[in-house]
C-alpha cells in the first residue's frame, strides 16, 4: 500500500472502510467461535473423560451428611455453585434418583462397558445378542453402542459415488467452456450449469426421494429403492457446479499463449485443450476435486433423504447407507443434552469439520501454487 | 378531567391484565404437535385472553426446554429419563409433573400386494431384529423382507423397541425415515417392505392385524381395541410441566385437555382419547 489515502480528508470513507474490514474480521471470528462451540462439548469425549457404563457404585440416601463435598460434586455431577443453591431434600432426591438408575440398568454382560471409549468407537465388538464381532451404530438402546465406523464409510461412499458421477461431467464441460465452445455458447453454458449450484438442496433430496430413486431402481433392478448409489447421484447434481466453477477458473487461467503456440505448431484445438492447457492446470483440477469432496461430505439434507439412513457396513453402493451428516441431523433434536449421545453428535461434527477444512484448504492452497506458476512466479 | 383520568387509568388496567393473562408455551414431541395445536386453537377461541404457542422439535428438545425454563409445557411422546428428571431437579428443585394425555395405537404396515393379513408379536420381533429375513418363513411370498424403521431420535421408534422387540437392536440394514409419512410412503411403494408407525395415518398401506402370541387371535388396531387394550401395540402421550406453574391458567388449561371436550379434540387429530379412569 504506497498510496496514502488521507483519511482526514475523507473521513466518512475511511469509516466506512473500517466498517467492512470489521465485519470481514468477524466472518473470521465466527467460524472460530463455531469450532470452539463444537470442539467444547466433544471435548469429552476425545479425552476419554465420558463413562457411559451403566453399573454404577451407588450411595446410600442416608449416608449423605458423611460424604465429604467434593465427592459429592461427582458423584451427583454438580457444579460448586449449583451445590451451594441446593437445599437438603433436593440432594437427597438426586441421590434416590441415582439409586433409582442403578436398578433400572439391564441385566447385560456388557452393562459396564464404557460404550464411549475409543476401542468401541473404532473397533467392531461382539455385543450381547449379536453372533459375531460388528460395527454398531445404536445410539438408543439398552447398551449405547457407539461404533462410528459405519457413518464413515457411509459419508465416503456416498461422497465417492457423487466424485465418481460429478468430476468427469463437470471437468468435460469445463474443458469444453473454457477452450473449445465460441464466445456465444459459453455466454449461455456457464450461468446455466452454475445455477445448478441454486437449487436448495432440500429440493434436491426431494427429487432422488420420490423420482430419481424410482427411476434407478427400474434401470438396474437392485434390492433397497434408497441406497447410497441414489443419494451419490443426487450428492453428485450439487457437487457438478463447485468443480465446473473451478476447473474451469483453473483452465481459464492457463495463458492464451500456451494455446496460440499449439496451433502455430499445427495441433488441434481438442489436441491444444487436452495435451497442453489440461496438463498445465492439473493441480487446479484436483483443487476442484477437493473442494467438490469437501461439499459432498458436509452435504446434509439430500443424503438424509435418499441414502435410506440404514448403518450397515458393507462397500455395495446399492446397499443404503447412513452419513455422518445425516446422523447429527436425525439425531440431535431428541437427544440429552449433554448426555453421551449429544456429545458423541459433536464428536461426529468435529471430525466432519476437520475433514471439510482440511479438503478446502488443500483446495485453496493448490489453486493459490498453480496461480503463481502460470504467472511465472513460483 | 376526572373522566379522562378514569378512563386512563381503565385503559392501563385493561393493558395490564391482557398481558397478565399471558401466554403458554408448549414445547417438545413433534409426534404431538398436531394434536397440541388443535387443542391450543379450540381452547384459545372458548378462552380469548389465554395465548398457547406450541412448537416441536422433538421430545428431548421439549424437556431440555422445560429444565432451562423457556416453556411452560414440555410435550412428550415417551417417558422422562432418570437425567432429565436429575436436571429438573438441578434447576427447580422439583420433579416434573407428569400428566397421560392420550393414547397411541401403533399399526404395523406392509404393501397391498403382499397376501400376509397378520403377524404375532414374536413374529415381528424376529422381523424387525433379522432373524426372519424372507416373507415365507412367515407364511407369504419367497421374498427378501425390506425393513422400515424410523429415525432414533422417535418417540415411536422407542416405543417400538421397546415393546416390541423386548429391547433388543433393529435389524442394522433397516432403513430408517424421516417421519410415519414416509414409513408409509416407502412401504407403499415397496411390496417387500414392512415398517410401523401411527395408527391414525391411513391410506396408501395395509395395516396387520397383531397377535399377542402365536395361540391368541389377531386383532385389527381401531379405536374400540387400542382403547380396551386387546390390540398389543398402544402407548400414552404425556405433557410434563413444573409443578410450581401449574396453576391458574396453566392448570385449567390441564384439566380442560383431560376433560370430554379435550379428549374429543384427540380424537378427531386421530388419536385415541384416554379411558375414564385415567381422567382423574
Amino acid at each position: 500500500m504506497g498510496l496514502q489515502r488521507g483519511h482526514r480528508a475523507r473521513p466518512l470513507e475511511w469509516l466506512v472502510e473500517r466498517g467492512i474490514f470489521l465485519v470481514s474480521l468477524s466472518a473470521i471470528l465466527m467460524i472460530f467461535l463455531i469450532f470452539l462451540f463444537v470442539g467444547r462439548e466433544a471435548l469429552p469425549i476425545f479425552f476419554g473423560r465420558t463413562n457411559s457404563s451403566l453399573v454404577q457404585e451407588t450411595i446410600p440416601v442416608d449416608k449423605l451428611d458423611s460424604i465429604p463435598k467434593p465427592k459429592l460434586k461427582e458423584y451427583l455431577g454438580l457444579t460448586d455453585s449449583e451445590l451451594a443453591g441446593l437445599d437438603r431434600e433436593t440432594l437427597q432426591e438426586l441421590m434416590a434418583l441415582k439409586i433409582e438408575g442403578a436398578q433400572q440398568a439391564p441385566k447385560d454382560k456388557d452393562a459396564d462397558v464404557n460404550t464411549t471409549a475409543w476401542r468401541y468407537l473404532l473397533k467392531p465388538h461382539q455385543w450381547t445378542g449379536y453372533d459375531r464381532a460388528e460395527f454398531i451404530w445404536q445410539p438408543v438402546s439398552q447398551i449405547h453402542k457407539y461404533n462410528i465406523i459405519p457413518l464413515v464409510i457411509g459419508s465416503l461412499k456416498a461422497t465417492l459415488v457423487a466424485l465418481m458421477f460429478a468430476v468427469p461431467l463437470a471437468l468435460g464441460a469445463a474443458i469444453y467452456v473454457s477452450q473449445l465452445a465460441g464466445p456465444r455458447t459459453k455466454e449461455w453454458l456457464k450461468p446455466t450449469i452454475e445455477l445448478l449450484a441454486g437449487i436448495p438442496s432440500v429440493v434436491l433430496g426431494f427429487f432422488s426421494l420420490i423420482v430419481l430413486a424410482t427411476v434407478m431402481q427400474n434401470l438396474f433392478g437392485y434390492q433397497s429403492r434408497l441406497n447410497a448409489f441414489v443419494a451419490g447421484i443426487a450428492l453428485g447434481l450439487a457437487i457438478i457446479p463447485v468443480v465446473f466453477s473451478i476447473a474451469e477458473d483453473a483452465l481459464s487461467s492457463v495463458p492464451r499463449s500456451y494455446t496460440q503456440a499449439a496451433l502455430a505448431l499445427g495441433s488441434s484445438r481438442w489436441q491444444a485443450a487436452w495435451k497442453i492447457v489440461l496438463p498445465a492446470a492439473i493441480p487446479g483440477v484436483f483443487a476442484a476435486v477437493a473442494l467438490g469432496f469437501g461439499r459432498g461430505i458436509g452435504e446434509t439434507m439430500v443424503v438424509l433423504m435418499a441414502s435410506g439412513n440404514a448403518s450397515i457396513v458393507s462397500w455395495s453402493v446399492f446397499d443404503s447407507t447412513r452419513t455422518m451428516t445425516a446422523t447429527i441431523a436425525a439425531e440431535l433434536a431428541e437427544t440429552v443434552f449433554g448426555g453421551h449421545h449429544y456429545r458423541m453428535l459433536f464428536m461426529i461434527g468435529t471430525l466432519l469439520f476437520v475433514v471439510t477444512f482440511l479438503s478446502n484448504l488443500a483446495g485453496d492452497l493448490i489453486i493459490h501454487r498453480l496461480k503463481g506458476r502460470l504467472e511465472g512466479k513460483r | 378531567m376526572t373522566h379522562l383520568r378514569s378512563i386512563l387509568i381503565l385503559v392501563a388496567a385493561s393493558i395490564l391484565s391482557s398481558t397478565q393473562a399471558g401466554t403458554i408455551t408448549a414445547k417438545g414431541s413433534d409426534t404431538m404437535v398436531i394434536l397440541a395445536q388443535k387443542w391450543a386453537e379450540v381452547y384459545m377461541a372458548k378462552n380469548p385472553g389465554t395465548k398457547i404457542q406450541v412448537t416441536g422439535g422433538g421430545s428431548g428438545t421439549g424437556f431440555a426446554a422445560l429444565v432451562n425454563q423457556t416453556t411452560d409445557i414440555a410435550n412428550a411422546s415417551r417417558k422422562i429419563k432418570a437425567t432429565e428428571i436429575a436436571s429438573c431437579l438441578k434447576a427447580f428443585k422439583k420433579r416434573p409433573t407428569e400428566y397421560k394425555v392420550c393414547l397411541d395405537g401403533l399399526s404395523v404396515y406392509v404393501s397391498s400386494d403382499n397376501p400376509v393379513k397378520e403377524l404375532s408379536l414374536p413374529q415381528l420381533e424376529a422381523i424387525f431384529t433379522g432373524k426372519i429375513k424372507n416373507w415365507k418363513d412367515v407364511g407369504g411370498p419367497d421374498a427378501p423382507i425390506t425393513v422400515y424403521s424410523r429415525e432414533n431420535s422417535s418417540g415411536t421408534y422407542e416405543f417400538f423397541k421397546e415393546h416390541v422387540l423386548q429391547n433388543k437392536d433393529f435389524v442394522a440394514s433397516a432403513q430408517t425415515m424421516p417421519g410415519t409419512a414416509a414409513v408409509l410412503q416407502a412401504v407403499a411403494k415397496d411390496k417387500n417392505g414392512i415398517g410401523y408407525g401411527g395408527a391414525a395415518y391411513g391410506a396408501g398401506a395395509k395395516h396387520l392385524a397383531i397377535k399377542k402370541d402365536d395361540g391368541s387371535p389377531a386383532i385389527e388396531p381401531n379405536e374400540e381395541s387400542v382403547i380396551k387394550g386387546t390390540y398389543p401395540i398402544w402407548r400414552h402421550l404425556f405433557i410434563y410441566v413444573n409443578p410450581a406453574l401449574d396453576k391458574g391458567e396453566m392448570a385449567s388449561y390441564l384439566n380442560w385437555i383431560r376433560s370430554e371436550e379435550g379428549q374429543k379434540v384427540v380424537k378427531e387429530v386421530g388419536y385415541y382419547p384416554l379411558p375414564k379412569a385415567l381422567r382423574e
